[in-house]
């Protein structure tokens, strides 16, 4: 039995003025499956999952997200967007409220889900994160690694059946890094559906199922990840690993 | 402590001066007695003109800022939409208040509220024995009922004009709001009015507090302004305390306190509200 498709993309374009940002883009994601995007620094891996979720709109091509068009400017993207988790570089956590508020309100607000069960909800996954003795904190006195646990939670809070991490490390100190790509692991190990854009090497062999190198807006080579470190096939992915190891 | 005492001696030196020079008469009691007297009937303290005056000015501030705060808010928020035609509205609207004297545009704008909004609103005679009106809270929230219009009036008058000040205020707060705060909002499925009420805007009033605070104080001392439209608050009554006694400092250094006190108390509010927005950021 082959696992149906939970993202497919194909012919997507996207432009920022005459500016192309992504070009003839395809990609199909199987539930269960773990795809790591690398690629060089503007090369659309951002705009790319973001265009899932429709934080960026696009122009041409199709995205279905389980089984549902999704289009710009559409009515009832909110119901797409509980399916789709999101984790940003930068946290994003919402400053001016307790972590376990952070959590409660997408479902509160999304899913109409009791203050009671949500709060509940919102402790399983601060457990799942090892940070639930933290729950009655703001995020300013957090430090950077757990408050990227925190955002992983709060994104799980929606019951997502597929997360996308743009760059969950990057933002990181280097003694926090290991934390958050152990979460990340073991929510792989749940079976989650996981679109990530790292260039953590050691976390995408482990991890991923496929690589997908983008350069200049394309998807230039798609391989496992074994085959892709070692042995990439296109030049310019080449380049980009040479410049990845020397860094 | 320094400041303080110098502050003491230039009122001393002014006084002595305003005494020899001009070779004043102080004399208290008169101002003093429109402030309250006694009624000759009941035998009781009543307000008098200076103090119902004051009390006009209390009304107008109230409802001022709060009418300011809905308008700014709304307008603001409008300022940062997507939809061109709202941003259009407000940009005018904006542009068009400050680039005019405030006392031209009051005079503009009371002719085009008194003539052609309240008869549009059936505004302006209310039935004054109606039920709504006719009542002690109704004397107490707005004043008489014959000069209910007049009040009116003044009031957005003074509403319109401060709040787009308070517009240009909550735009800032709004813009400086980080846009990753918008995205996590969208990416956890929140609709649009609920990322504004549950994200955007309690960041954005915690961030605006001290300027806000600032105009709604500024509001305060402008509403002096619209005396000119002979609205019946402090400073229109005082204009004819002053006439009517001839003491003139007296009447507008106790005018002055009067209006130092409200202000101080207002600030003295939103500091304390302001600390409590503080702490639960923290
Ligand atoms: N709002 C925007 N307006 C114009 N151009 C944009 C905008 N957002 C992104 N771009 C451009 O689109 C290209 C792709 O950007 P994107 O952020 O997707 O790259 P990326 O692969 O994520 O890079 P990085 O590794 O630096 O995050 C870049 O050249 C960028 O300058
Ligand atoms: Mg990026």
């Amino acid at each position: 039995m082959t696992p149906s498709p939970l993202v497919e993309i194909s012919g997507l374009c996207k432009w920022y003025d005459d500016f192309s940002a992504l070009y003839d883009i395809s990609l199909t994601v199987a539930e269960g499956e773990k795809v790591v995007i690398c690629g060089p620094s503007g090369s659309g891996k951002s705009t790319l999952i973001r265009c899932i979720n429709q934080l960026e709109g696009h122009q041409q091509g199709s995205i279905r997200v389980a089984g549902q068009e999704v289009r710009p400017g559409m009515k009832g993207i909110e119901a797409i967007r509980r399916e789709v988790g999101m984790v940003f570089q930068s946290f994003n956590l919402f400053p001016h409220m307790t972590i376990l508020d952070n959590l409660t309100i997408g479902p509160i607000r999304n899913r109409g889900m009791g203050r009671a069960a949500a709060r509940a909800l919102a402790m399983e996954y601060l457990n799942k994160v090892r940070i639930s003795e933290q729950a009655d904190k703001y995020p300013p006195q957090l430090s950077g690694g757990q408050q990227q646990r925190v955002a992983i939670a709060r994104a799980l809070c929606m019951q997502p059946r597929v997360m996308l991490f743009d760059e969950p490390t990057s933002a990181l100190d280097p003694e926090m890094i290991a934390g958050v790509l152990e979460v990340m692991e073991t929510l792989a190990r749940d079976g989650m559906t996981m679109i990530v854009v790292t260039h953590e090497m050691g976390f995408a062999r482990r991890v991923a199922d496929r690589v997908v190198f983008m350069d200049e807006g394309e998807i230039v080579e798609t391989a496992p990840p074994e085959a892709f470190f070692s042995a990439p096939r296109t030049n310019r992915a080449k380049l980009f690993l040479g410049q990845l190891l020397a860094h | 402590m320094a400041l303080f005492g110098l502050v003491l001696a230039a009122v001393v030196f002014v006084a002595w001066r305003v005494n020899s020079v001009l070779v004043y008469n102080w004399d208290w009691s008169r101002v003093l007695g429109f402030v309250a007297r006694i009624d000759a009937e009941t035998g009781q303290w009543v307000s008098n003109l200076l103090l119902q005056g004051l009390f006009t000015t209390i009304r107008l501030a109230f409802w001022g800022t709060i009418l300011a705060a809905i308008i700014g808010l709304v307008m603001g928020y409008w300022r940062t939409c997507d939809t061109l035609a709202l941003r259009i509205i407000s940009r005018t609207y904006v542009e068009l208040i400050r680039n005019i004297p405030p006392l031209v545009f009051i005079f503009i704008f009371y002719f085009f509220i008194s003539s052609q909004l309240f008869p549009a609103l059936g505004m302006d005679n209310i039935d004054r024995n109606s039920p709504w009106v006719d009542n002690a809270f109704f004397r107490f929230a707005f004043g008489e009922p014959a000069l209910f219009t007049n009040f009116m009036s003044g009031l957005i008058c003074l509403a319109l004009f401060e709040a787009a000040y308070i517009t240009e205020i909550v735009r800032a707060g709004i813009q400086s709001i980080d846009k990753g705060q918008w995205e996590a909002g969208r990416a956890i499925g929140l609709s649009r009015s609920n990322l504004l009420r549950d994200i955007i805007f309690p960041q954005a009033i915690r961030k605006i507090l001290p300027p806000l605070a600032g105009q709604f104080i500024t509001l305060i001392k402008d509403s002096a302004i619209i005396s000119l439209i002979s609205v019946q608050e402090l400073t229109f009554l005082a204009t004819e305390v002053a006439a009517t006694t001839g003491k003139t400092f007296e009447t507008w250094i106790l005018v002055a306190a009067m209006y130092f006190a409200l202000c101080y108390l207002f600030a003295f509010v939103f500091a304390r509200l302001e600390r409590r927005a503080g702490r639960s950021t923290r």
